[in-house]
């Protein structure tokens, strides 16, 4: 990874009220490269996504966006660094009162001066590159979930960000979909020379598009490397998540007190 | 102290505590409404597009609302009226209590139930659908795109709306009074121009709509975007802004029929 770092994470700790989320973590991510976030669910890889666009403080540590501290940031200064970047949400995010048409449009009506004509032919493009340019005219309500996040990718691209973040890109989707979504992010990343940030815990369909990938367990980043070094990674914890194993370091069962405790099998017994 | 009395206690504290904080957030929310007013009155066209779907929308309901109460008003006045011979004084009844109270006070409540609730349940569900959030990191601020051009057009409207409800009232006062029972019609209309007072009634009850137009939006708006993000979130925000809405137009109604009214004409 020695490609200059679009965004770096040095130290960061985050906590909601006194629960610690993120502790002590430590990323490099270069420009123009795939990078997965990928853990257990709950263990802090969207609020993560959250930190870098600024839309939460962390509570100590920084994170570098374009050699910007994101949170130092006025709000004038990060509205126009996340003119720059985009994230695809879980399920979309569409506008559901706009057509797909005009959900693309968005952002460049907003924060461009460009005539009708050429938002025309631009919102036309960036759906043709998803291949959904046929259905321009549909309401987001009309479009199933591999469609709607595909529109929502198109309006991610509209105005060619540096970055873009993905949070859970591949959920809930069919195999033909998630495929298809996969592709896209790939080559939309290689076309357009930007950065990608996957939050995903799909670990065979981002393994194969992906090229560094970290694993966060309860807050803290247990493991990283290329898809190659994390296949054959010895850590306990990664074999765990990428063979998908019901054994291992991630417990089944969520803390409480023992099983006879709360039956009262102990006192009974006594 | 027993236990249970302090707990007691103690809820009731946390619960003022919640209140007032919640009430502090408002008057914040409320601020950066109007701060953030100058781009969507610039594109005036997101004003437009909201004054179709909270006053257009609603125009139905207070139309035929309006027609009612003023037949209703145009019966029960004339069956009192007729008592003391004064059967004509109809029209002028129909009119300052449609002016006055009845317009602004029941085209607010109406209002409230249908664009008001309309209003919160949008903005909540865009809450919840991570729509807000989403504008949000597209560099767009949702106070301004989302909830300006809504506060606008509830402002807007809601005079608007009440003139409607009123001028269909008396409409309705003219067709029970005049068409159906027969009341000269002349002295109907006659008294009713005498006894209306421009600026003492009509200018008043459009301040009153004004100011219930304000309150509702202002709380319409701040429940939607105040929503937990959730179905029981976003159901519970639009009960209350119906219910807070109702108890706050009561309430200003009094007050501004005090200051208004105090015992003259």
């Amino acid at each position: 990874m020695t490609t200059k770092a679009l965004v770096e994470i040095k130290d960061l700790n985050f906590s909601y009220d006194e629960r610690a989320i993120l502790k002590g973590i430590n990323m490099t991510m270069p420009r123009g490269k795939v990078i997965a976030i990928m853990g257990s669910s709950g263990c802090g890889k969207t609020t993560l996504l959250r930190l870098i666009g600024g839309a939460v403080t962390p509570s100590s540590g920084h994170v570098k966006v374009d050699s910007q501290v994101v949170h130092e940031l006025s709000r004038n200064e990060l509205f126009l660094l996340r003119r720059k970047m985009s994230m695809l949400f879980q399920f979309g995010a569409l506008f559901t009162d706009l057509s797909v048409f005009d959900n693309v449009a968005f952002q460049m009506r907003e924060h461009t001066n460009l005539p009708e004509s050429v938002i025309r032919d631009l919102v036309l493009m960036k759906l043709h590159s998803v291949g959904l340019r046929g259905a321009h005219n549909l309401m987001p309500a009309e479009l199933s979930g591999g469609m709607a996040r595909r529109i929502a990718l198109a309006r991610s691209i509209a105005l060619d960000p540096m970055l873009i973040m993905f949070d859970e890109p591949f959920a809930g989707l069919d195999p033909i979909s998630l495929s298809v979504i996969g592709n896209l992010i790939r080559r939309l990343t290689e076309a357009l020379g930007m950065t990608s940030i996957l939050v995903t815990h799909d670990v065979h369909e981002s393994l194969k598009i992906v090229d560094y990938v970290y694993f966060i367990s309860e807050g803290v980043i247990t493991a990283h490397g290329t898809p190659a070094e994390v296949r054959e990674s010895a850590s306990p914890f990664v074999h765990q998540f990428v063979h998908s194993e019901v054994n291992g370091p991630v417990p089944f069962h969520y803390p409480a007190e023992t099983y006879a405790t709360d039956l009262n099998l102990e006192s009974s017994v006594a | 102290m027993p236990r249970r009395i302090v707990i007691g206690i103690q809820g009731v504290g946390h619960r003022v505590i919640d209140s007032v904080w919640r009430l502090g957030y408002a008057a914040r929310f409320f601020t950066l409404t109007l701060l953030k007013s100058g781009a969507s009155i610039r594109r005036f066209s997101l004003i437009i597009r909201e004054l179709y779907f909270t006053g257009v929308l609603t125009m139905v309901i207070i139309l035929v609302s309006g027609l009612f109460v003023g037949m209703v008003l145009g019966l029960q006045g004339y069956e009192t009226l007729q008592k003391y011979g004064a059967e004509t004084a109809v029209g002028t009844l129909v009119a300052l209590s449609l002016v006055r109270e009845l317009g602004p006070v029941v085209a607010a409540l109406l209002f409230a139930s249908r664009a008001g609730s309309a209003i919160t349940a949008e903005i909540g569900l865009m809450k919840a659908t991570e729509q807000l959030e989403a504008m949000g990191m597209m560099a767009v601020d949702p106070v301004a795109r989302v909830v300006a051009p809504r506060f606008w057009a509830g402002v807007i409207s809601m005079p608007l709306l009440a003139a409607m409800f009123s001028t269909m009232g008396v409409f309705g006062g003219y067709l029970v009074a005049v068409v159906l029972i027969g009341v000269d019609e002349g002295s109907f209309w006659s008294q009713m121009q005498s006894m209306v007072d421009f600026r003492f009634d009509i200018v008043n009850g459009i301040i009153k709509t004004c100011v219930f137009g304000v309150a509702i939006t202002a709380i319409a708006v701040f429940e939607g975007y105040d929503a937990q993000p959730t179905a029981e979130g976003v159901s519970g925000a639009t009960t209350r802004t119906v219910v807070t809405s109702a108890l706050v137009i009561l309430g200003l109604d009094f007050v501004l029929t005090a200051f208004m009214f105090r015992g003259v004409g």
